[in-house]
């Protein structure tokens, strides 16, 4: 790139586009180690773009403050390509001040006090609002609570089903091997079915919905925030808590007991293959055991904390989707905060559980 | 002069559907090229024919004389980064904030020092009139000003043919004006080449040097708004009659 400074003058040629302008960079600056030019001849510039111009801005700025600085051959062209494109008097506002550790402690607190009050005050309009979905239909659709029991309830089966034989395959089979070892064999029975009934399955299940109905609530609602439908809701007068939210909560209010049901008994045959196979126990003999070693305050509990869980999965999904901010993105964040909530809800509900009915 | 972009006997379409037909163009160097035409004529098909963000089922497409419909991923980046694109909704990255938006494309195409590339982002957000949202997040702006931050992006590298989907769509009538001042001075004073999108007749009178008209994907017009007026077809006449008040 030809550049030169004869007598206090910088010639600079040929095209200042982004393409030339980081080697002319490097030539120049090695000359204005040396040397403080006063002028800068552009009258052999052919091309000029806003990199260019920006090259020039940065060149102007440095050797104005060494003394004044003058511009020589530049043509029309060039000067209106510079007049547009000169970002020396463009004013931009300052960057925001950036929190201060302990503020960021403090704010992060206030969050979340904020978040847990917003929650619990969402919680309670959606009970409010499920209660009385029971008896008045009036604000929901049609059909909508049978749609949401299908969505939410026998899609979910396939892959519940699976799981929960796995893991019963699983558990079942890590068991009888310490079992075996002290002739306790039979009491696999009752391993499976205190495990599966009072723990695993409630839990497992839990899991399986937060992160496939849950996360599905959650975009979906962000989604209808996003697209301004919660807005057209309110327009029309109908509570969008009412109309999206209650034929879910009440959806799987139903279909979440069904779900462990379902759990329980696939998981005992996942657990039973082992048991009869491995440790030839007889069907009766499993089956008996199992039913023998439960009580009904087993059950009970089972299937009110799985109903727990459902009640919690659906509040911090459609909490999550009413917070949304942003476009796609925020949709995205949203479901991942729902799913990551929801999950460690359940378990710290699970801890309770634990402690009141040991 | 040769024509930047030929077009010849493109055809698109969705599924079955076809949604554009026999398209024959020339887009010549320094022309503002209006496509115009009815809701779902084809309009932004078109557009995405040419740059193959949809690929076309037949027909040719030469940027510079090049055929790019047979070209890879690697040959099409390098006619890409001579062409930018405001797309009808912004598509600004919503991570982002507007400065590393912009920043995006001068940091990965070129090897320019981060204070140039500053200087360079500052006047493209002062050219559309958006200096405030310079460390905003697109998700903080208006509909309106997302598209300015958009068309900041895309002029982001000076391209050589620069195409907007709908620019003034969504903005006042004096933001849309001065939109239009941008992209006048812009193929003055960089001599670009720049295909628009619009319904906006006051824009189509103050920049087009040439307009496409489209109707049902058929092309049915190219040439002067002049041309086009004394050309005598009903669709174009109802279009410009209709749309006048």
């Amino acid at each position: 790139m030809p550049c030169k400074i004869v007598n206090n003058t910088l010639y600079l040629e040929g095209s200042l586009n982004a393409a030339t302008i980081p080697a002319l960079l490097e030539e120049v600056n090695s000359l204005l180690k040396h040397q403080n030019p006063n002028t800068i001849d552009l009258s052999g510039v052919t091309v000029l773009d806003s990199a260019g111009v920006a090259f020039l801005d940065e060149i102007n700025i440095r050797l104005a403050a060494k003394g004044i600085l003058l511009y020589q051959g530049v043509g029309d062209e060039i000067q209106e390509v510079m007049e547009t494109f000169s970002s020396l008097k463009v004013k931009v506002p300052a960057p925001e001040r950036k929190m201060g550790f302990f503020e960021q402690i403090g704010d992060s607190i206030v969050v979340a006090w904020n978040n847990f009050y917003n929650v619990m005050l969402l919680a309670s309009e959606v009970f409010y609002w499920g209660l009385i979905g029971i008896f008045s239909r009036k604000g929901q659709r049609k059909g909508s609570f049978t749609i949401q029991c299908s969505l939410l309830g026998t899609q979910a089966l396939p892959i519940l089903s699976l799981l929960s034989f796995i893991v019963g395959f699983i558990l079942s089979l890590q068991a009888s091997v310490q079992l075996a070892n002290f002739g306790a064999n039979v009491f696999i029975a009752d391993l499976m079915a205190f495990s599966m009934v009072r723990e695993i399955a409630p839990l497992i299940t839990a899991i399986i919905v937060a992160g496939r109905s849950g996360s599905a609530i959650a975009s979906e609602i962000a989604t209808m925030q996003v697209t301004e439908e919660i807005d057209a809701l309110k327009v029309m007068a109908l509570s969008p808590v009412r109309y999206v939210v209650v034929p879910k909560f009440l959806a799987i209010t139903v279909v979440m007991p069904i779900l462990v049901m379902f759990s329980i008994l696939v998981s005992e045959i996942g657990g039973g293959i082992i048991a009869i196979d491995y440790l030839d126990l007889s069907v009766y003999t499993f089956v008996q055991r199992s039913i023998n070693v439960l009580t009904i305050k087993d059950i009970v509990t089972s299937f009110g904390k799985s109903i727990i869980f459902a009640w919690t999965i659906v509040v911090i999904g459609t909490y999550c989707g009413f917070q949304v901010k942003g476009g796609a993105e925020g949709v995205g964040k949203a479901t991942t905060s729902s799913v990551v909530a929801s999950i460690f809800a359940v378990i710290i509900w699970d801890a309770i559980f634990s402690l009141l009915y040991l | 002069m040769e024509p930047v972009i030929t077009i010849r006997n493109l055809t698109a379409q969705y599924g079955d559907l076809i949604v554009l037909e026999n398209i024959n163009a020339d887009i010549y160097p320094g022309e503002i090229t209006v496509i115009l035409g009815g809701s779902g004529c084809g309009k932004t098909t078109l557009i995405k024919n040419i740059l193959r963000l949809v690929e076309p089922v037949a027909g040719s497409v030469k940027f510079w004389g090049e055929e790019v419909l047979g070209l890879d991923d690697i040959q099409m980046a390098n006619i890409l980064r001579k062409v930018g694109m405001l797309f009808q909704s912004g598509a600004l990255l919503n991570s982002l904030s507007i400065y590393e938006n912009i920043s995006i494309p001068l940091e990965l195409h070129t090897k320019l020092p981060r204070s140039l590339i500053d200087r360079i982002i500052k006047v493209k957000l002062n050219l559309v009139n958006l200096s405030e949202a310079l460390y905003k997040f697109p998700s903080e702006l208006s509909g309106g000003m997302k598209k300015r931050a958009a068309l900041a992006r895309a002029m982001a590298l000076d391209p050589q043919i620069l195409f907007c989907d709908e620019p003034s769509a969504g903005l006042d009538p004096l933001t849309s004006a001065a939109l239009d001042e941008l992209i006048l001075s812009l193929k003055k004073q960089l001599k670009m080449t720049i295909v628009v999108v619009t319904h906006e007749l006051a824009s189509i009178h103050r920049i087009a040097d040439k307009i496409i008209f489209l109707e049902q994907g058929k092309m049915l017009f190219i040439g002067t708004l002049a041309e086009a007026q004394k050309a005598g077809i009903p669709q174009i006449d109802t279009f410009f009659e209709v749309g006048r008040f």
